[in-house]
């Protein structure tokens, strides 16, 4: 049933990548190489997802109509915390028959810091300096945490979760992350798909993978 | 109309045929603050007067967005109006849901009429008081309607509702059969202009009306103050100068022309820190 397996997102001092493969499959067949996980859900927000490529979309058009009523009521874009709170009560709210859907949330939070929430199907989230979700997950997270682990915010005084790489390194790290990840995985790989917000505003690149 | 026996209810007939409750809410439109509407094939402009309670207050939000293709201006109890523009928007973002594309305009008028019709037959209700200027895009191209707290609906070229607005139908009527051609920005003027028509005397200024628009290409927006003060800045010096060539377009001079036959029906306005027009 899964059918879309690994996606990644950094969060920086004042940029966030989203980054997932485009490799959509069923078993250990291909169904297309050339499939979009990611879905822009605000102005500064961005989320990726992988698992059941249903529940994501019909989770996605959720999102879409409740931040059109947003905007309607007060006049403005979801900043990324509040796009965070939503989708955590949306997938609580189906608690008992969940969306198939690991995501991560990334964007820039109200001063135009990076920000990064990573769920699990049923709403737990955390906000976080980087995560990964999907069956890749297991090959890249070991990797981000020897790269960019930081030190526990439960300590004091707190520390920041963001990584103090610029964006170009760390546009590199996840590349070379998706590169070692395909290697590996049989359901990650064909293309990379990266989506870079930063005050700018929001630009996408891609990247070859293995195709096998 | 007189208060009589067969007014007190919404759900009793006069022996004339008549639906008394209906028709006094159809009054309370016209007791509220004018709001026009006009279309060309590609574009529906809308404009409001603002209408403040006191020099003190904020002015009421008479126009609203219901989705991108489209927009609402109401005149009468802006509280039926702001309820009734949420349900529009529900129906919108409902219908795009279901169907991955936007709700035709047409579709959405017929839903509203049901809905007010519901409040001319039940004796628990009453008729919603507002009446709605419905502008928006779709396949079949630029609409504008009229739905009335009866539960009638009609499609319009160009309309206008509430107080003093009969100044404006006047200007409309005139005019209309220029509209279908007319460019995008020549419409806004016309909207202007209409607006201007039922402030009979008052001084024309961004403050006092809202312009929204929303066309082939254009997602509905209301107009920032800046630019519909600069729109009007532009009559003024037309009509100032008396001369058409000054000009670049010609439609404006034309216009220019008209604005002055206008103010010398309502007696020369005052236009702000101009001097007064000369006739």
């Amino acid at each position: 049933m899964e059918n879309c397996r690994s996606c990644v997102a950094i969060a920086g001092a004042d940029y966030c990548v989203i980054a997932a493969d485009t490799r959509m499959s069923t078993g250990y067949n291909i169904l297309t190489r050339d499939y979009s996980k990611i879905c822009k859900l605000a102005d500064k927000c961005v989320m990726a997802s992988s698992g059941f490529q249903a529940d994501v979309r019909a989770l996605q058009k959720q999102l879409a109509a409740r931040h059109l009523i947003y905007q309607h009521q007060h006049n403005k874009q979801m900043s990324c915390p509040a796009m965070a709170q939503l989708l955590s009560n949306t997938l609580y709210y189906k608690r008992f028959f969940p969306y198939y859907s690991f995501n991560v949330l990334g964007g820039l939070d109200n001063e135009g810091k990076g920000c990064v929430f990573t769920y699990d199907a049923v709403g737990s989230y955390e906000k976080v300096g980087y995560s990964s979700q999907g069956s890749g997950s297991t090959l890249i997270m070991p990797f981000l945490d020897n790269q960019l682990k930081s030190p526990s915010p439960l300590l004091l005084p707190a520390q920041d979760a963001v990584t103090p790489l610029v964006e170009a390194e760390a546009i590199d790290l996840v590349k070379t992350v998706f590169a070692s990840a395909s290697e590996r995985d049989i359901y990650t790989g064909d293309k990379l798909e990266l989506v870079i917000i930063n005050a700018a505003g929001i630009r996408r690149e891609y990247m070859e993978l293995r195709k096998d | 109309m007189f208060r009589n026996q067969y007014d007190t209810d919404v759900t009793t007939w006069s022996p004339a045929g008549r639906l008394f409750q209906v028709e006094y809410a159809m009054e309370a439109v016209k007791q509220g603050s004018a709001a026009i509407g006009l279309r060309s094939k590609t574009h529906v402009v809308l404009g409001c007067v603002n209408k403040a309670n006191s020099e003190l207050s904020s002015h009421q939000k008479k126009i609203f967005k219901v989705d991108d293709h489209i927009g609402v201006a109401i005149a009468g109890l802006t509280a039926d109006g702001r309820v009734l523009s949420r349900y529009m928007r529900n129906e919108c973002i409902n219908y795009s849901f279901t169907y991955e594309s936007p709700l035709p305009v047409g579709r959405l008028v017929v839903q509203l009429a049901d809905k007010a019709q519901v409040c001319t037959q039940r004796s628990w209700k009453r008729p919603y008081g507002v009446g709605l200027l419905v502008a928006g895009l779709d396949e079949s191209g630029a609409h504008l309607y009229y739905n009335c707290p009866s539960g009638n609906y009609f499609e319009y070229q160009a309309f206008a509702i509430g107080s003093r607005s009969q100044a404006a139908k006047t200007y409309l009527e005139r005019r209309f059969e220029n509209f279908t051609d007319s460019s995008r920005d020549d419409l806004v003027k016309d909207a202007i202009t209409a607006i201007r028509e039922t402030l009979q005397g008052e001084t024309l200024k961004s403050s006092i009306c809202t312009i929204a628009v929303v066309g082939v290409g254009e997602p509905f927006h209301v107009l920032d103050q800046g630019t519909v003060q600069q729109i009007i800045d532009t009559f003024e010096i037309a009509a100032e100068q008396e001369d058409p060539a000054t000009e670049p377009d010609a439609a404006t001079g034309q216009e220019a022309a008209t604005e002055q036959g206008t103010a010398a029906d309502q007696g020369g306005s005052t236009d702000e820190g101009a001097a007064p027009m000369d006739i």
